[in-house]
């Protein structure tokens, strides 16, 4: 860690090369998709079966962990924590910034992107989608409003009625994410509500699993120590949450499997296609068993450094997560016909296979870079570091 | 049957009270943003609408396929379809095309029974790409035709994704030398119109005029005179994905 120590001018220096690499992919990625408006969606590897392909996943991702990563805020404010308390302006930063990166990747994949005021004044509200409209604007709003409580100490007093509204009002726009799927009546792979909870928790772990590596980023860079009190709670907490979906995960595929009409579909993603092992070794193994190792062996489980690389390994197991769950439950034919074997010109009755072009990629990764973008320039500009008061902390009984 | 397409429709009607409700927690009053429920004359089945005139809540349009009638190897309706809507363009990938209808063949599991058919947007009384559609650009016209409003489609694709017949397709392409009379556009969704245009005229969507067989027939589900009426109430036909109780336009006999 010593590595990211350095005097200011040099720290001047990195900031400007991290923001220009950031502004660069995030450039990149809008030029991607001026590049699919102009051309259309041919130059992408979407199509009529796969409909919505890794922009979509990236999105998602993104927009799941900018509601999960506010978690840590709630914590402080809503159920009075003081340890998490201290990180809630850190917390608010990087949900902004990372639904920032999520609904610039969604929103420049649309057919007609140029179209963003009409999805703003023609809102249907039989769907998720047309909710949307509603629960992102007020998501930022109310945010935005979190911080300032925050970070304006004569405001201080209205923090903990700002951060509860701001967590009720995540629940219910992740809800709106799940249900974007639970929503979907013919879909082997979709079309049950225990998708919108589900997404709640999958937002708790995979926005924890982001604010521990960057907290860690922070303090490296300032040269100072994460105090390990901090460090103890969090990695238990993180735990906690990646056994959640883990064990949700074991529900809906065993609900699934239960049911006759569906056998055929677990058998396809957590058996017999591509999307088998990205399941089980990206999800299950990189994604959850293993983290789960390193945040409990005594070996590990006191290092920063392992408790860091079991964050990130969440991460990589959010991306196959959601890469099995999207793109696998699209591979998979519509049982248009149950009880016939089908054929077609249109892939009816036909496992398909989906590649990303690279077009899909940059514009993926545009995200990405907003999303760490915005987090550079916010913790450069204002106070994010969080500073504990310790000996409080361990009175408190360390929570 | 006949009543089911002008029901509202409750699971939709319980969504819109939902959403509305979580609109409230944020806004006073949210209106949908499309209101296309008309009130007019009922037109006979076989009339041309009035210019001017609204389309009539109280006629169903629909097709009744007869899948004993259709030949393998026929491609006659698709031909008719594309050629009268202007789907012409050929990607290298042909899951990028559209295809507003499309010949599948069938396999009963059981007794190796194998049948051909016509799919094509079931044009549903309950359809789930008005439901989940965020502009509303998704509709059902009062007569029952479901159609995509080119001006308000965003290309999000959610109506893909929801539709249970796989009916719908994305036009991932610039378009040149379109149909005056059928607009479409890059970056939209387009489905089967039933023709629309050529109803509006008193005149029968293309495949139903192309097939040779005479294996499709149109007309006025509302209207119990009419031969598609009578032909339903006397043979036994079937709903596609009838379990999803969507109550499709679109009837199949010999399935």
């Amino acid at each position: 860690m010593s590595m990211f120590t350095s005097n200011p001018s040099q720290q001047e220096s990195r900031f400007y090369l991290l923001a220009a690499i950031g502004g660069l992919v995030s450039a990149i990625g809008v030029a991607a998709a001026l590049y699919m408006e102009h051309e259309g969606h041919v130059v992408t590897g979407m199509n009529n079966q796969f409909v919505w392909g890794l922009p979509h996943v990236v999105s998602i991702f993104l927009i799941i962990t900018a509601s999960g990563v506010l978690n840590v805020a709630s914590m402080g404010s809503v159920f009075g924590r003081a340890l998490y308390k201290s990180r809630a302006p850190l917390s608010g930063l990087l949900g902004i910034a990372m639904m920032t990166g999520g609904l610039a990747v969604i929103m420049l994949d649309l057919g007609r992107a140029d179209r963003g005021i009409v999805a703003a004044t023609h809102v249907n509200l039989t769907s998720v989608f047309g909710w949307n409209m509603i629960l992102y604007p007020v998501f930022y709003g109310l945010v935005a409003v979190y911080l300032w409580t925050l970070m304006e100490r004569r405001m201080n007093p209205y923090s903990k009625a700002a951060g509860l509204a701001t967590f009720v009002w995540r629940v219910i726009l992740t809800s709106g994410t799940g249900s974007i799927f639970a929503f979907l009546v013919a879909r082997q792979a979709y079309g049950t509500a225990l998708l919108a909870p589900m997404f709640i928790v999958m937002s708790f772990a995979w926005g924890l699993a982001i604010f521990i590596p960057v907290q860690a980023g922070m303090y490296a860079s300032s040269g100072e120590k994460l105090p390990p009190l901090v460090h103890q709670r969090m990695k238990n907490l993180l735990a906690t949450f990646i056994a959640a979906v883990l064990y949700l995960t074991a529900v809906l595929h065993l609900a699934n499997a239960y049911f006759a009409k569906n056998i055929a579909f677990e058998t396809f993603i957590l058996f017999d296609s591509e999307f088998a092992g990205m399941f089980w070794i990206g999800q299950v193994l990189v994604g959850s068993l293993l983290p789960l190792a390193l945040l409990f062996h005594p070996a590990t489980s006191t290092r920063t450094l392992w408790v860091n690389v079991a964050a990130l390994l969440v991460i990589v197991g959010a991306y196959f997560h959601l890469y099995v769950f999207i793109i696998g439950g699209q591979a998979f034919p519509l049982d248009i016909f149950p009880g016939y074997d089908v054929k077609s010109s249109f892939m009816d009755g036909a496992v398909d296979h989906y590649t990303a072009s690279l077009p899909e990629i940059l514009l993926s990764l545009g995200g990405l870079g907003i999303a760490f973008t915005i987090t550079l320039i916010g913790v450069r500009a204002l106070t994010f570091l969080p500073h504990d008061d310790l000996a409080k902390l361990e009175a408190a009984g360390a929570d | 049957m006949s009543d089911q397409g002008t029901k509202l429709n409750p699971r939709r009607s319980f969504i819109a009270a939902a959403g509305a409700g979580v609109a409230g927690l944020g806004f006073t009053v949210i209106a949908p943003g499309l209101h296309l429920m008309a009130v007019g004359e009922a037109n006979a089945a076989t009339e041309a609408r009035k210019v001017g005139s609204a389309a009539s809540p109280a006629v169903r349009w629909g097709l009744l396929i007869d899948a004993n009638k259709c030949a393998p190897g026929c491609t006659k309706c698709i031909d008719a379809c594309h050629t009268e809507n202007g789907v012409s363009e050929k990607l290298p990938d042909p899951r990028q095309n559209s295809q507003w209808i499309r010949k599948i063949e069938l396999v009963d599991r059981r007794n190796g029974r194998v049948t051909q058919l016509p799919m094509m947007c079931q044009h549903c009384a309950n359809p789930p790409c008005v439901d989940v559609c965020p502009t509303g650009a998704s509709m059902k016209r009062a007569d029952g035709i479901v159609l995509v409003d080119r001006h308000t489609c965003i290309g999000c694709r959610y109506c893909m994704m929801a539709c249970p017949y796989k009916a719908r397709s994305f036009v991932h392409t610039p378009l040149h030398d379109q149909n005056p009379e059928v607009p479409r556009g890059q970056g939209c969704v387009e489905s089967c119109t039933l023709c629309v245009h050529r109803v509006d005229k008193g005149q029968q969507p293309a495949c139903v005029e192309s097939c040779p067989a005479g294996a499709m027939m149109f007309g006025d589900l509302n209207d119990p005179g009419s031969d598609i009426a009578k032909r339903i109430a006397s043979v036994p036909t079937t709903q596609v994905r009838a379990d999803l109780r969507l109550n499709p336009g679109v009837r199949y006999q010999g399935l």
